[in-house]
């Protein structure tokens, strides 16, 4: 467990330096500590788990700026996955399905749950709903894969604003999905 | 989407973080605050025109220290309800100590002061508008606070909301301070406090729906 913390911890750092691959690596493996950690914590309420596995993601990425390099991941992690998970059964209230006390805990890369069930909110569809200026920096670097300078071309934006509208937009994306779980 | 297209989608040309932007962040809006409390302290409230003769004084200087270690404190619990998972600590204990040095060094005033100063000690000429100036003073602050936890991750909203309160509220009784013409402990324990104490209420009530995410 020791050693899950220390190789998610490194691979978050790479990241957040912009090491694509270490962070698609740190993203995948999360998604399965995740996936299991809610299992664990909303057992009636199943279908909802995926949806949350994917907010959870988002708000993970939106927030990266807000890791101290000097902290434990399992406490950052475990913060943010419980501020949301709280947030909502709130918004539920239905705190019924809240089974374990949402305590700290240190078995959140303990367990993994790789088998997802399938999220019913489609986020492809959201982010139809996207003004242009960041769907289609959102379409044209983060789903084609192209580069920024590429992206600016093809939408007539400078290269920055290119930036900012994948910023913003996978903010936006964050509130849309907030407010229809 | 599927959440392995999500996980590819939030990791294509992922940009490397800005190790500086939060410092920027802060130092930006407490700049801007710290202005705007000024502003209001010399523009609408003006300085207490007694204040060159004031810095000779001892009184003067604890005063200002006092202030300056709440906000400090304020600025610190700020700092770690700002990101997720860290925790206090020492913080609490910190503010506690610092109110009961003040509150120590105001009884020992009070006790040796003759029974008839002692209403005027503790009340001065101004602790009817005192605590509302500060939170007025405190307003830019409080907005400037607002704005840098919106661009961070607060997990405990009301506990953060209330902390930027209180930071908002000290920093603003040091700018308030340089209009206050009171320098005893008694009224600098209390009146102040209370001015703090406004601005943390306000923080821990709207807390949660200001800075939600």
């Amino acid at each position: 467990m020791q050693l899950k913390e220390e190789r998610l911890r490194s691979l978050l750092i790479r990241g957040l330096a912009g090491d694509p691959s270490a962070y698609h690596l740190f993203l995948g493996e999360l998604s399965a500590h995740l996936r299991s950690f809610l299992r664990r914590r909303m057992p009636r309420l199943p279908e909802e788990t995926e949806d949350l596995v994917q907010e959870l993601l988002l708000a993970i990425h939106n927030q990266r700026h807000t890791y101290d390099l000097e902290q434990p991941l399992t406490a950052w992690v475990q913060a943010i996955a419980r501020y949301k998970l709280i947030d909502l059964l709130r918004r539920r209230s239905r705190t019924d399905g809240l089974h374990d006390p949402l305590d700290d805990d240190d078995e959140l890369f303990a367990v993994a749950d790789t088998e997802p069930a399938e999220a019913r909110h489609d986020l492809a569809k959201l982010l139809k709903q996207l003004p242009d200026r960041q769907r289609l920096p959102i379409l044209y670097v983060k789903i084609e894969g192209g580069s920024v300078a590429d992206a600016a071309k093809r939408t007539g934006m400078s290269e920055s604003a290119v930036k900012v509208g994948i910023h913003r937009g996978l903010k936006a994306l964050a509130v849309k999905i907030r407010s229809i779980a | 989407m599927k959440t392995e297209d999500l996980v590819s989608l939030l990791a294509a040309g992922v940009e490397p973080i800005d190790v500086r932007g939060t410092a920027r962040r802060y130092g930006l809006a407490l700049i801007g605050g710290m202005l705007g409390a000024l502003a209001i302290t010399v523009g609408i409230l003006h300085l207490n025109r007694a204040l060159s003769q004031e810095v000779f004084e001892p009184m003067f200087w604890v005063r200002e220290a006092y202030c300056a270690t709440l906000e400090s404190l304020g600025l610190v619990a700020v700092t770690r309800l700002a990101r997720p998972g860290i925790r206090l600590g020492v913080v609490p204990a910190g503010i506690g100590a610092v109110l009961i040095a003040m509150w120590t060094l105001a009884a020992l005033i009070l006790m040796m002061a003759p029974a008839r100063d002692r209403a005027h000690l503790l009340l001065g000429a101004t602790a009817a508008v005192c605590p509302f100036l500060i939170t007025l003073v405190a307003a830019p602050l409080f907005v400037a606070f607002v704005w840098i936890l919106r661009g961070l991750a607060p997990t405990q909203l009301r506990s953060a909301g209330a902390a930027l309160g209180f930071a908002a509220g000290s920093f603003g009784a040091l700018a308030y301070s340089l209009h206050c013409p009171e320098l005893t402990a008694p009224f600098i324990g209390v009146w102040y406090l209370l001015g703090m104490l406004i601005p943390t209420a306000i923080g821990a009530l709207f807390g949660p729906r200001l800075m939600r995410w």
